[in-house]
């Protein structure tokens, strides 16, 4: 517990504070004030409106869409599961404005809809909606699937027995038994959504603005330090109030459940029932998720025999120090660190939140956990400029920051998926296997780990992917020499030209089947030896 | 798996202690051998370049890029009592007032500045800042597009808002494009506080399309760039820059003998770039010998093919693409910096509410 205290509060709580400090408290006067008059601004309350709707709207479809992936992920046994299970999260690691541009493709102009129906979606509510699905459709397949993977699927099967129906036997055990997690992954992409920044502003076009966007504005281009803090304290508030409904929601929900190998859950679909969801889980995933994707590959291979992506080997005329293909080594880098860090502060915090005698002031800790993703990436770099700077701390120009500032977003992703499966673990085992003298650490090693093992895994591989594709705070203090691959996208995107605009699609490619390849690998990490228990 | 963690915890320790370890010890005295240029994304400068400053001075080079302008800007005012480096790289006038009245620089009268063009010396009264280089924010056309249906390209602001142009200029949203608020500067050097508002009634009414940034607008819908192309934009006429045409032609694959898109002289507007000395720098002497390297030869003439920005060294060659395809503007609109940051708010808001709604 004290780990995970001691890292939020040196790199979230202490940076935010400094630079709300900053804003509020100015010349020795406090401007608390400002708080009404900011609000009272119709713009400003359009804003939030909007931030706040979108959001909800974004969540109930992506869980819509998502919920029967889900199942299908962990039920059904089918070729090609497991590529396509780390296909799905593929968006997750895309800069946002190369996935802004693939999104065009399909509901822009000259893009699919257009072609078939005449519709185009771009710089509608719509675009923003489907585009946030496609972000976010991993969070609930893996948070979600990975709990139903493990749960047991005679508990169904005795209540068909006994003369359910299915609907019901589903409605009456399985579902209550996936609420804490369904609970989880709709908090995360709630978070997610309401601080959503690229795709609105592309895909929505300018007339569009979000909370994050105004802080982004008032921060980096306004320098409005007074406004920006005013703001960050409403997204607070906002984000806060989410927080306290999921904790409401899921609080004496989570019980003790029969959790089962994940390996032996899965089977061969049976019935026209499980053969029509599988064929409409995999169109939706086909046209939602691949197709876009593919856009991306079919723009990286243009110009004759792979000319972008020889381009990205030579450092003739680019715009770094480094031929660009050198950054796909700086971005494993941090990204096996920042997984690293946050497996291992978030493992440490889910342990200590899981326990049953946890009290109050535990359970508030996992709300302040959830935090940074609610709050704006400018902020918290801008915070870390300020207060991080004075040895020992002065970590402004260390490489470290970066998987520090990664981790702090994959640490809410790692607890929120082992919580559920840790709290699911019946306590009476660990007593039992106590009771026949096994000391803690081998209750952990042999009850414990073989039944978390897989949420482990899940995890670490979020962390993973958010620590790919993460952008905001590798941009503050990626040097020209060692760019990660979003922060090379983005700067070759940034210029005129075909080769740089190329390039930019091809190492866009690269990051897709990094990301997708990391996640198999880690996926393929089987435990030694998988017993029922 | 546990191996990893106890690498992980180790090399988190390792990195925490060693915070102040030689190489990212900020230099404490006078005589430093490292200086620290902090810049926003867009800075680059070939390595052999560096490399002979680096050798003929005895300093190391440090560089600390991040953000876009305005970030970068933000943060140096931010951190100016305890900077992260020596030099700043990378202030346009259209933010130029902002820096100076927040105090982030020390004067410094750069070695060679005779050569510079006076019309680049915004603060030549007290050197604070130093002019490394200017570009033009113009609108670009796709060549192809006019040809075919046998139109004459527009060739100034008046021209964008003729029926025979309508529904073909996309440009970039003001609050957070730096072409973008050129563009709008452009238009009100030209038509004057009181005529810019219904320029942009006419233009909106001629069905100008705003989308979010220069990466979409010039990428995504403007017809003439190779991404367009791939993208089926649709509009011919975009706010890009005036050296856009010569990177179309420096970055094809194979090189075309002519570039595919060309420049809309009357539609420029002129951002000069500018470096100076922290006020709180740490190493001043390394930070002076660092610009005066900036208004150097070499790097003057290297610069533009990094950066896609024009010289401001008189005599500096410029790459003959440049001066074939894309020339700087004869007469671009221009505006004082206390101008810009006195009315710059107000307009943008000005500007969404007109455009926007």
């Amino acid at each position: 517990m004290a780990l995970p205290l001691a890292f939020f509060g040196t790199f979230f709580a202490y940076p935010v504070a400094a630079i709300l400090l900053r804003g509020l408290h100015d010349g020795g006067t406090w401007h608390l004030g400002r708080l009404g008059d900011v609000l009272a601004q119709s713009d400003i309350r359009h804003v939030l409106w909007f931030t706040t709707w979108q959001a909800l709207a974004s969540t109930a479809l992506t869980l819509l869409v998502a919920l029967p992936g889900a199942y299908v992920f962990a039920r059904l046994d089918f070729p090609g599961r497991r590529l396509l299970h780390a296909v799905v999260t593929v968006p997750f690691v895309l800069p946002t404005v190369v996935v802004g541009t693939a999104f065009l493709a399909l509901v822009g102009r000259g893009g699919l809809t257009d072609e078939l129906w005449g519709v185009r979606l771009d710089t509608t509510v719509w675009a923003i909606l489907l585009a946030h699905v496609f972000f976010n459709y991993a969070v609930v397949v893996r948070t979600v699937g990975g709990l139903w993977a493990q749960l047991d699927p005679r508990q169904e099967e005795a209540a068909r027995v006994l003369g359910a129906s299915r609907l019901k036997a589903f409605m009456t055990v399985s579902l209550p038994a996936l609420g804490p997690a369904v609970a989880a992954a709709a908090l995360m992409v709630f978070l997610f959504t309401f601080t959503s920044f690229g795709v609105v502003q592309i895909l929505g076009g300018p007339t569009f603005s979000t909370l994050e966007v105004e802080i982004y504005r008032q921060t980096s281009e306004i320098f409005d330090l007074t406004t920006a803090a005013v703001l960050t304290v409403v997204q607070f508030l906002a984000v806060g109030a989410i927080l306290a409904v999921h904790a409401w929601t899921v609080r004496r929900r989570e019980s003790a459940l029969r959790l089962v190998d994940a390996s032996t859950t899965a089977r061969r679909p049976r019935g026209a029932g499980q053969w029509a969801l599988l064929g409409g889980v995999l169109t939706t995933i086909a046209v939602l998720l691949v197709l876009p994707l593919a856009v991306l590959v079919q723009r990286s291979l243009g110009g004759t025999d792979f000319a972008y992506y020889r381009a990205l080997t030579s450092d003739e005329g680019n715009v770094f120090l480094v031929p660009p293909i050198e950054a796909i080594g700086n971005s494993l880098e941090y990204a096996v660190v920042a997984t690293g860090i946050a497996v291992l502060i978030g493992g440490l915090a889910a342990a200590a939140l899981a326990r049953r005698d946890a009290g109050r002031l535990v359970r508030g800790f996992d709300a302040l956990l959830m935090l940074p993703l609610g709050v704006s990436a400018v902020t918290v770099g801008f915070g870390f400029l300020i207060s991080l700077d004075e040895p020992p701390l002065d970590l402004r120009s260390s490489w470290i920051l970066v998987p520090l500032a990664q981790a702090l977003v994959g640490v809410p992703f790692v607890v929120r998926t082992m919580l559920p499966v840790l709290r699911a673990v019946d306590q009476r085992l660990r007593e039992a296997a106590a009771v026949l003298g096994a000391s803690p650490w081998r209750v952990w090693r042999e009850v414990e780990l073989p039944l978390v093992r897989r949420a482990l895994l899940v995890a670490a591989g979020f962390a993973f992917a958010v620590s790919l594709g993460e952008f905001g705070a590798t941009v503050f203090i990626a040097r020209p020499d060692n760019p990660t691959l979003p922060v090379a996208v983005a700067r070759l995107l940034g210029r005129a030209g075909e080769l740089n605009y190329g390039q930019a699609m091809a190492l866009s490619t690269i990051l897709m089947v990094v990301c997708a390849v990391a996640l198999l690998v880690l996926e393929r990490l089987r435990p030694e030896r998988s017993g029922e228990l | 798996m546990k191996k990893c963690f106890a690498v992980v915890v180790g090399l988190g320790l390792v990195a925490l202690s060693a915070c102040g370890s030689s190489d990212d010890q900020p230099a404490s005295s006078e005589g430093s051998k490292t200086v620290t240029l902090v810049s926003h994304s867009s800075w680059a400068v070939s390595k052999p370049v560096l490399a002979a400053f680096e050798k003929a001075s005895g300093y190391q080079v440090k560089v600390l890029t991040d953000g876009d302008a305005g970030q970068a800007v933000n943060k140096a005012i931010l951190t100016k009592d305890n900077p992260q480096g020596d030099v700043f790289f990378g202030v346009d006038n259209t933010l130029l007032s902002r820096a100076l009245d927040n105090g982030l620089f020390q004067p410094y009268e750069a070695k060679g500045l005779a050569r510079v063009g006076t019309e680049f010396q915004l603060d030549a009264d007290k050197h604070r800042v130093t002019p490394v280089d200017y570009g033009d924010v113009c609108v670009n056309y796709d060549k192809k597009y006019f040809a075919d249906r046998k139109l004459a390209p527009p060739t100034s602001y008046d021209d964008l808002v003729k029926p025979a142009y309508k529904n073909l200029l996309v440009t970039e949203n003001v609050s957070t494009s730096s072409p973008g608020l050129g563009f709008l500067l452009g238009t009100a050097a030209k038509y004057g506080d009181g005529g810019w508002q219904d320029y942009w009634k006419k233009l909106k009414a001629n069905g100008v399309e705003v989308v979010d940034g220069w990466d979409q607008a010039y990428n995504e819908v403007f017809s003439g760039s190779a991404g367009g192309k791939k993208a089926k934009g649709d509009r011919p006429l975009v706010v890009s820059y005036a050296s856009s045409p010569p990177a179309e032609v420096i970055f094809a694959e194979p090189k075309p003998a002519e570039a595919p898109t060309g420049v809309v002289a009357g539609t420029c507007f002129r951002q000069v770039e500018f470096a100076g000395l922290l006020s709180n720098a740490k190493n001043t002497a390394g930070g002076k010998a660092l610009i005066d390297f900036l208004i150097g030869k070499e790097f003057q003439q290297d610069m533009p093919l990094n950066m896609f920005v024009y010289p401001v060294l008189k005599g500096a060659a410029v790459p003959a693409e440049f001066t074939k395809y894309g020339p700087a503007a004869k007469s671009p609109e221009t505006m004082a910096p206390a101008k810009i940051a006195a009315d710059r708010d107000d307009w943008v808001k000005t500007w969404a509410s007109l455009v926007l709604k």
